[in-house]
């Protein structure tokens, strides 16, 4: 295993790997701090959103708090919803270390000048009860800034855990995205802050233990941890905690290593990038994996073995994502079902016209939906056709492929019934 | 300051009107939807911008400043 190049790390800030209760929590990390100047404080500690953008969390506190100063008021959402189905940060912070992430909102809260906060969790994860109780037994016990807290439960849907889906959730409506950004209007009409819960939880330590502290592991440019929820052909598929910084071997090793040589992996979700092998030496920070086309994403990394058929996986993916969309955005709608069948077309029935004609639509729907749900496909579909241009090849001859008859490697799990809906 | 297209796809039904008006700036995908140029609407295009502005069925194309 190569030595990760980054900054000297003393082991996991977040990871506990049990149950922390709120007396723990506050022998260990002691009160809910008073920090005046938060925003400064983390906009020193250089944090950037673990949710997938990794955009500074300083700036993004700034501009809710300016709007929120603007419009009388704020609101904040604890992002754990996590539809993405190779994902289980959130609910793992959320099972382990409970207060930390509360705390992480609480502080959110009181710098944003927000008067209210909602957790969403993953509906059916059976997270929603226990969180509840322990919001009563903070409040009992006075800890914290007596903000009140809520928890709900968003549909399923991939697209419902996007942050003005969120906002639109919470403020009674569909979990469906919406054209305003959460900055300027979300619930209640108000700037709300949406943030992922391993954010939050890097925010509730950086403000005990200061900015130096949170750079002492990871990049001058990314700092800090991150999780990684490793899968596929792996020994031991799970949530790690590694600098930020650490390569994709790293991740790999974290996680037992490989099973079996490695065809591609997929980096950051379903609606995220397949990278070749070679592009695991990389360090795993959004600058370095932007040379190979690639963001770290939400952390999500999956080992695909040789013999799989990753073009076969990305159809199946694909099909997936069209389930997921809103019917709310005519390049969405329209779009991806016809990027889909496309694929299909061209891994199933030898079709040159469909592998030119996807090409093409690839450049026209990217980018043009309400949210980032259609540029998710299009760089799954593209970042295929180039990982496994040799399998595209094959199939457009009709030479078959070895990974024809394996089952599914990336789960599909079954999309919310339709009465349940959107709400 | 300069002045730019900008369509809310969510409300966007796909009439078409838009890319009637000021084909210089607007195209239509194949499912009739528009695809409206990131650039600067430019002096000369600015009196059909604002009639396509107000003639949009579902008034879902706006005109930002940037």
């Amino acid at each position: 295993m190569s030595a990760p190049q980054v900054a000297q790390h003393n082991g996991p800030r977040l990871l506990t790997g049990r149950h922390v209760s709120l007396d723990e929590h506050a022998r260990t990390n002691g009160v809910l701090p008073v920090v005046p100047n938060l925003i400064d404080v983390v906009t020193q500690s250089g944090l950037r959103g673990r949710g997938g953008a990794w955009f500074p969390t300083g700036r993004k506190l700034t501009t809710v708090a300016e709007n929120a100063r603007k419009a009388g008021g704020a609101h904040v959402i604890v992002n754990g919803a996590e539809s993405e189905p190779c994902a289980g940060k959130d609910k793992l912070l959320l099972r382990s270390v409970p207060h930390l992430v509360l705390d992480g909102a609480e502080l959110a809260a009181l710098a944003v000048g927000a008067r209210k906060i909602t957790v969403c969790v993953h509906r059916g994860a059976g997270l929603a009860d226990g969180l509840r109780t322990l919001i009563a037994e903070r409040a009992a016990r006075s800890w914290g800034s007596g903000l009140p807290v809520e928890v709900m439960e968003p549909p399923r849907w991939y697209v419902s855990s996007e942050s003005t889906a969120l906002a639109q959730f919470v403020d009674g409506g569909p979990g469906k995205p919406r054209s305003v950004s959460t900055y300027v209007s979300g619930v209640d009409g108000k700037p709300t802050l949406v943030s992922n819960t391993e954010s939050l939880a890097h925010l509730a330590l950086i403000a005990r233990r200061g900015p130096a502290w949170f750079r002492a592991a990871g990049t001058a440019e990314a700092p800090g941890t991150a999780l990684y929820s490793v899968s596929g052909s792996v020994r031991a598929t799970g949530v790690y905690e590694l600098p930020v910084g650490a390569t994709g071997w790293d991740i790999l090793n974290a996680a037992g290593g490989q099973t079996a040589p490695l065809r591609a992996v997929l980096l950051g979700g379903y609606g995220g990038t397949w990278i070749s092998p070679d592009a695991l030496a990389h360090p795993f920070t959004p600058e370095a994996l932007k040379r190979v086309d690639a963001s770290p994403g939400a952390g999500v990394v999956v080992a695909l073995p040789q013999g799989a058929c990753g073009l076969v996986e990305t159809v199946r993916v694909a099909s997936w994502l069209v389930s997921q969309n809103a019917r709310q955005c005519g390049p969405c709608f329209n779009g991806l079902p016809a990027i889909a069948d496309d694929l299909a077309r061209l891994t199933w029935a030898q079709d040159h016209t469909a592998h030119d004609r996807l090409r093409f639509r690839l450049g026209v729907v990217n980018k043009r939906g309400a949210c980032g749900h259609p540029d998710g496909v299009v760089k799954l579909a593209a970042t295929a056709l180039r990982v496994f241009a040799d399998d595209v090849h094959a199939h457009l001859a009709g030479r078959g492929c070895a990974g024809w008859h394996r089952p599914s490697l990336l789960p599909l799990p079954t999309p919310p019934s339709p009465n349940e809906g959107w709400r | 300051m300069t002045q730019h297209l900008k369509v809310d796809m969510i409300t966007c039904d796909g009439h078409g009107v838009c890319a009637e008006l000021v084909p210089e700036l607007i195209g239509l995908d194949e499912w009739g939807y528009p695809i409206v140029s990131t650039a600067a609407v430019p002096e000369t295009a600015l009196k059909h911008v604002k009639k396509a502005v107000k003639l949009c069925p579902k008034l879902a194309l706006r005109l930002t400043e940037r």
